[in-house]
């Protein structure tokens, strides 16, 4: 992380501290000096958006927890008696439910902006693959978090998906066993989600350590893939990006608190104020609006086990995507083809999440399907062969001649938004 | 083989998205298995909208005359209701209604539980001492509990209008079923076969309520002038128990419009200070000096 800076300590103590533990020069080449490409558009405000989320989600959830009863009997009574009785806590239970979709919003497009600049290439592998994990650990922190208010969603989902893995054979009903902790779902799943669920968000902050060093080692990719090559082509984090990370998150929050305040159970199945009842099925389980994607691809599946192995494989081939592309120019802006399959597959992924929230029957199933299959088809065919015939557009020598041959300031947004 | 230049036939493209929203669209608007229930107009609609405290005392008043006898409210406290932001009795008054109430307490010094009047710390006492009981006397049903009803109960309006109602702030979906079940008492259309102990009802989802129908007209006496029919009883009872399930909105919306006030503003001049901290950048004599490609290779 270090070897930008132009730190010098100032005061003695500062120069004491420097011999000791160099945590300011640290901080100051990893926030102050670090080079960001001049170019970089909105799109890439959405890890800085993570990284506030993260933080939101760790702060609201801490207090919550002063209040909250992890007890079967008492788990739901807990939450209402935040709702109405804690000072503030309708906000903090606000802030924390619906803060959850805006950081998989957030995460979301992070991902979209990573595989439309190609940012998963050649060097930043290994930065991409600690990204996937992050959004793993979020899949597993957001599902057990949804659990905790037992409600009668919290409750059916948490028995419809920690029984996706009795489908595999043989070990599949030990597995639903032993993360029960009992014979269904219970007093013990409620106590060891609830566990996970506060000590994930940090394994989580862990990972985005690791996510931003690796970063800084590699640097950030831009809208045209091209690599920074002269000092020209970057400006100083502090106080460039660092502004304009500001403005963003501004303007995030300000449609993050249009839902907090003006339609807070929005996002919310009204079935999870309902309180938990193992005695009766809601007509209709859905997931989270985050999860539709996938819970489409499971249930387009006629055999479980195969829709199981789809749902996990959806996920997991990102991490694959370096080596299933095989271009080697990095930014769509230069890929008028893979483009356009992108888009679509971004549309495929849309429809796929609303396919997910209706109920599997006829012509659902099939369009389900279909879109099943572009989603494989892209990662898996489409991908790999598209590296191999597309014609690319000429790429610009640097940075700096792309901005000027644009005719439009550096800093400017390339596809959507404006400086 | 090698592609030279993919050119997509973009009407193609459109078209085909058209078509499948169409078939989506088609798809959403089958056929539900209850009426949509009529949108009303809420005082506590809209950014600005909060409770009207008169209508929460004539909801509530239906609520204590009718609904309690058979549905408890366990999670408000006789004190909620002297709240700011809920029906607006002083706590004389709140009190009053307590002691009107016999609550279980106990165990005295004996061992045992024994009856007093509510006091105000106390909670709405349910009216059936169990979920068994409720069920014997009604024919085995259960009334749900009415704390969080008006929050736990929502129609499917499919696609478009999911979008379109986080514009327009649609967050009354309970009060308006509410109103709707109240309303909605009707004679089975012929060939419908009705359970035994179940009732028509146009807008309970399967139609066959266990619910006798709980109001008529002139039933609560209004001693305000308010017309006293079955509508304006369901309005009165669905704004009481949006309350009952969400006594911070009014709260909530004040804090919203401050807090949307100040992230507007405060976002605003985190732009001006974005374009004055780029302008220089933006700007840069140097960089908008032509070059050769050479000078680029280092
Ligand atoms: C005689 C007892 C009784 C009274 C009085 C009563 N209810 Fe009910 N209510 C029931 C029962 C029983 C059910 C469950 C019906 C079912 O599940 O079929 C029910 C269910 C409901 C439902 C839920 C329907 C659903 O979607 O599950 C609502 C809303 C409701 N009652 C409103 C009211 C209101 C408002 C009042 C007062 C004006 C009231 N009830 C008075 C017995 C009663
Ligand atoms: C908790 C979740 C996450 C946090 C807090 C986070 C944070 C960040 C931050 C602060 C940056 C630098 C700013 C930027 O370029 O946007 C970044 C970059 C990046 N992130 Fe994440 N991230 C998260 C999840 C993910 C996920 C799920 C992926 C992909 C699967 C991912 C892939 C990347 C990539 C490829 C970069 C480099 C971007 C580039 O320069 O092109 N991140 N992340």
């Amino acid at each position: 992380m270090s070897g930008y800076s132009t730190y010098k300590p100032q005061s003695p103590f500062m120069q004491w501290l420097e011999r000791r533990l160099p945590i300011a020069s640290l901080i100051h080449s990893s926030f102050i000096a670090y080079p960001t490409p001049r170019n970089l558009n909105y799109w890439w405000t959405f890890g800085g958006i993570l990284t506030f989320m993260l933080g939101v989600q760790i702060v609201t959830g801490v207090v919550l927890a002063m209040h909250y009863t992890p007890q079967v009997d008492f788990a739901f009574d807990s939450v209402e008696s935040i709702m109405r009785d804690v000072n503030y806590g309708w906000l903090l239970r606000y802030i924390h439910a619906n803060g959850a979709s805006f950081f998989f919003l957030a995460v979301y497009i992070h991902i979209a902006r990573g595989m439309y600049y190609g940012s998963y290439k050649e060097p930043r592998e290994v930065l991409w693959i600690l990204g996937v994990i992050l959004y793993l650990l979020m899949v597993v922190t957001g599902f057990m978090g949804y659990v905790l208010p037992w409600g009668q969603m919290s409750f059916w989902a948490a028995t419809v998906i920690t029984n996706l893995f009795s489908a595999l054979p043989g070990i599949g009903d030990p597995i639903v066993t032993w993360l029960w902790g009992g014979y269904a779902v219970g007093n013990p799943t409620l106590n060891r989600f609830y566990s996970l669920h506060y000590l994930l968000p940090f394994i989580i902050a862990g990972v985005v350590v690791l996510h931003i060093w690796a970063l800084h080692v590699v640097g950030q990719n831009n809208p045209t893939g091209v690599e920074p090559k002269t000092e020209k082509d970057t400006v100083a984090f502090t106080p460039y990006a660092t502004v304009k990370d500001a403005f963003f998150i501004g303007l995030f929050c300000i449609l993050f608190a249009y839902f907090i305040f003006y339609i807070p159970n929005y996002l919310q199945h009204s079935d999870n104020y309902i309180p938990a009842n193992p005695g009766q099925t809601p007509t209709h389980i859905v997931p989270e609006w985050y999860y539709l994607p996938f819970y489409a691809i499971l249930r387009a599946i006629p055999n479980k086990l195969a829709g199981v192995i789809a749902l996990g494989l959806a996920i997991i081939s990102l991490a694959f995507l370096p080596w299933l592309d095989t271009s080697r120019v990095r930014s769509a802006n230069y890929r008028p083809a893979y483009r356009v399959f992108l888009l679509v597959f971004f549309a495929a992924v849309i429809g796929l999440g609303y396919l997910g929230s209706q109920e599997p029957t006829g012509g659902y199933v099939i369009a389900a399907r279909i879109l099943t299959l572009y989603y494989f088809g892209f990662l898996y065919v489409i991908l790999p062969l598209l590296g191999l015939f597309e014609t690319t557009k000429p790429l610009p020598n640097s940075i700096s001649e792309s901005v000027l041959r644009e005719g439009s300031p550096a800093g400017a947004s390339a596809p959507a938004s404006g400086a | 083989m090698k592609f030279h230049r993919m050119k997509f036939p973009r009407g193609i493209l459109a078209l085909a998205v058209a078509a499948a929203l169409t078939a989506f669209g088609s798809f959403a608007v089958r056929a539900q298995e209850a009426d949509a229930p009529p949108r009303l107009s809420w005082s506590f609609a809209g950014p600005f909208g909060i409770y009207d405290p008169a209508q929460l005392q004539r909801g509530f008043k239906i609520y204590r005359e009718v609904c309690s006898n058979c549905h408890s409210l366990k999670l408000v406290s006789f004190r909620n209701l002297a709240d700011p932001g809920g029906p607006g009795f002083t706590e004389a008054q709140a009190a009053a209604i307590a002691a009107s109430f016999q609550v279980t307490a106990g165990p005295n010094d004996q061992g045992q539980m024994y009856q007093r009047p509510g006091q105000i710390a106390d909670y709405f006492p349910p009216p059936f001492p169990n979920e068994q009981a409720a069920r014997a006397a009604l024919g085995g049903k259960l009334p749900p509990d009415m704390s969080t009803l008006a929050k736990a109960r929502s129609y499917e309006w499919g696609f478009p209008w999911f979008i379109l109602d986080a514009f327009r702030m649609y967050q009354e979906d309970g009060p308006d079923y509410i109103h709707a079940i109240i309303t909605g008492y009707t004679d089975p259309p012929p060939g419908f076969v009705l359970p035994p102990g179940g009732q028509y009802n146009k807008y309970f989802p399967g139609h066959a309520i266990g619910m006798p129908k709980p109001l008529s007209d002139g039933q609560v006496q209004y001693t305000d002038g308010t017309p006293m029919t079955v509508d304006q009883y369901g309005r009165d009872v669905a704004a009481f128990l949006m309350w009952a399930a969400e006594p911070t909105l009014d709260a909530r919306k004040r804090l919203g419009f401050q807090v949307m006030i100040f992230l507007i503003v405060f976002t605003g001049l985190l732009y001006f200070t974005k374009k004055r901290v780029w302008h220089d950048v933006l700007h840069d004599a140097e960089l908008q000096r032509p070059r050769a490609p050479t000078e680029y290779q280092h």
